[in-house]
């Protein structure tokens, strides 16, 4: 298939309006601002496609709310601060089982923060972020092909489990540019929207679009099932990848934009006689924790190591997959600071030298 | 056989409203309800619920609902009409939902002139949460968080919703109305009509604000409730209409 040299945010664009994304309501915030710029160019060129600057956050993830009850798909996009504004339409969203993509291409935090890459949304995107019970699915490609094909996918995972989708970039990936292609990804059967407020045109008794349940045990009963929902997406969905694992004396746990110099890394290391492994993350939520238990029944593994551009947030769900059967170390750079090969490279020696 | 005189419109469900004694969202369910049946919209009418003592409109009214967090109202019914134009959207809110929580929401609605129809019920508190100041609270008017009554220079005074959307150039029909006696009540039925009309023929934003009670969080009986909207509230936001583009 034809490849084209996109840069990650307007590749992102592009391929939610491949899977069929015709709505997109948003916000400006750097460093995803190509994003909309891309879908106000795009979408009004396409039959009933529509674009729309909300006036906040807020509104745009409740202009997404009410478009995807109607049945559409849409997407909103937004980086870290913006994300947290939108937290309280996701928790509405997620309430009312309702399909959305949510893009979020992190920049370094708390607060304000800065404009440069980070992965410090970890705890918000996959632990909740919003208020009550609740997950999304969130995928964290790596590579800008992947950020095409994922966000493909999320459109029809949103649809097939009526849950919303976080695409998880940061500001490397959505400035970057890499050569594409936009293969679609094998077509799943997807349910009818016969849930969807359109208007009940007498054939059928109204739709509801709810998260309300003045009832403790109706609401319980409701938590519960979209729980159930949550072993079938586990089962199912859970992707990860692993890079030189078989006979590694350190795995290192990265995902995103650490993953790739991870990759750099490993052959570093191996210059230096250290065998190092890597284990990805594709989906954080649902994360594999069964291939990181696996590995730490290894005997060659020795301890394990995760990188990540923040304080440290997946490393809890790491030492989660590990449970204690092995030493788990962890390295980040923070505030927007990308991590180099040498960095994470002395930090594997020193590991090493320990051991 | 005996000729039907007075029934329940179509688009109400049978679901038996649980607000108060004396509390006037029961006449403008109705109100809203009678015309869409007039224009024959029920069935490709979507609602939005508010968040406050509305918050269950989505059990009341028979056609298909959207429950909204509080406030954002206009902006779930902005992705509902984008997505689907040519249906009948509204919203149904009171004043903490839309002069408080969700100014911006209605503001940007507004702004936009987007196509859809904005019922308004203004009672000066907020009722659901047990009868706390509201940005529509009297000066003067106890409630429990103005406990000894709405002092403006710690609060400001009350926001006119309507005769502030009125100056926007882009909204289409702004009217307030009230339904504290028979005359006004019929009133307010021509006036909700007309937003919905308005919207059947693309003619863009229109909201109705009505001044409504709330007997209990007023700690007045329901009859000393509809004169308190005749002598104390009216005089603070006069009906009529502020704004109709096709005069």
């Amino acid at each position: 298939m034809e490849k084209v040299l996109m840069k990650g945010n307007e590749a992102i664009a592009e391929a939610a309006i491949q899977a069929g994304c015709k709505y997109f309501f948003g916000y400006p915030i750097t460093p995803q601002n190509e994003i909309p710029a891309y879908m106000a160019k795009k979408l009004p060129k396409i039959d009933g496609g529509v674009f729309l600057q909300a006036e906040s956050e807020v509104s745009a993830i409740n202009m997404v709310y009410g478009a995807a009850g109607a049945g559409a798909r849409v997407m909103t996009s937004s980086s870290s601060p913006g994300i947290s504004l939108k937290q309280e339409g996701i928790s509405y969203i997620a309430g009312a089982a309702l399909p959305c993509v949510i893009v979020n291409i992190v920049r370094g935090g708390p607060g304000l923060g800065g404009i440069q890459p980070a992965q410090s949304d970890y705890f918000q995107s996959v632990k909740g972020g919003g208020h009550g019970d609740y997950h999304l699915i969130v995928y964290a490609p790596s590579t800008l092909q992947e950020m095409v094909s994922l966000t493909m996918e999320a459109f029809d995972i949103a649809d097939l489990y009526r849950n919303p989708v976080m695409v998880l970039g940061d500001g490397m990936l959505g400035q970057m540019m890499e050569p594409v292609s936009f293969e679609k990804p094998p077509a799943r059967e997807l349910p009818e929207k016969d849930w969807s407020t359109t208007g009940c045109d007498g054939s059928r008794k109204p739709n509801v679009i709810n998260s309300l349940y003045i009832d403790p045990e109706e609401l319980e009963i409701e938590v519960n099932k979209t729980y159930k929902k949550y072993e079938v997406i586990k089962e199912n969905e859970t992707r990860y990848e692993t890079y030189n694992c078989e006979d590694a004396d350190i795995i290192v746990a990265a995902y995103g934009t650490t993953a790739r110099i991870v990759k750099s890394v490993i052959d570093m290391a191996k210059e230096k006689g250290v065998k190092v492994g890597l284990i990805r993350p594709i989906t954080i939520w649902p994360f594999p924790y069964a291939p990181v238990e696996a590995y730490a029944d290894k005997d060659h593994v020795k301890a394990f190591l995760t990188v990540e551009m923040s304080m440290g947030q997946m490393v809890e769900d790491i030492r989660l997959g590990v449970k204690n059967k092995k030493p788990v170390h962890f390295y980040g750079r923070t505030g927007g600071m990308v991590p180099t090969p040498d960095d994470i490279l002395s930090e594997i020696l020193k590991i090493v030298e320990e051991a | 056989m005996m000729k039907v005189v007075f029934d329940k419109p179509k688009a109400l469900s049978d679901t038996p409203f649980h607000y108060c004694p004396g509390c006037t969202h029961g006449i403008i369910h109705r109100l809203v309800a009678e015309a869409m049946d007039e224009l024959n919209i029920k069935d490709k009418a979507i609602g939005v619920a508010p968040v406050g003592c509305s918050v269950f409109a989505y059990k009341y009214f028979n056609c298909d609902m959207h429950e909204a967090a509080h406030g954002r109202a206009p902006a779930v019914a902005t992705g509902i009409k984008r997505v689907l134009p040519d249906n009948i959207v509204f919203t149904y809110q009171g004043d903490g939902d839309l002069a408080s929580i969700g100014t911006a929401e209605i503001v940007h609605a507004a702004a936009r002139n987007e196509n859809i129809t904005v019922i308004f019920v203004n009672n000066a508190i907020y009722g659901m949460t047990g009868g706390q100041m509201a940005p529509t609270t009297l000066i003067g008017q106890k409630t429990t968080t103005s406990p000894y009554g709405r002092d403006p220079k710690m609060t400001g005074l009350p926001i006119k919703m309507s005769e502030m959307l009125a100056t926007l150039d882009s909204t289409y029909y702004i009217e307030r109305v009230s339904v504290h006696d028979v005359k006004h009540i019929k009133q307010a039925k021509k006036a909700i009509k007309k937003a919905f009309e308005n919207q059947v023929e693309n003619k863009g934003f229109s909201l109705v604000e009505v001044l409504s009670t709330c007997p209990t969080n007023w700690g007045l009986s329901p009859a000393e409730s509809l004169d308190w909207v005749k002598d104390s509230m009216i005089p603070v936001y006069p009906l009529g209409v502020m704004k109709d583009s096709d005069e």
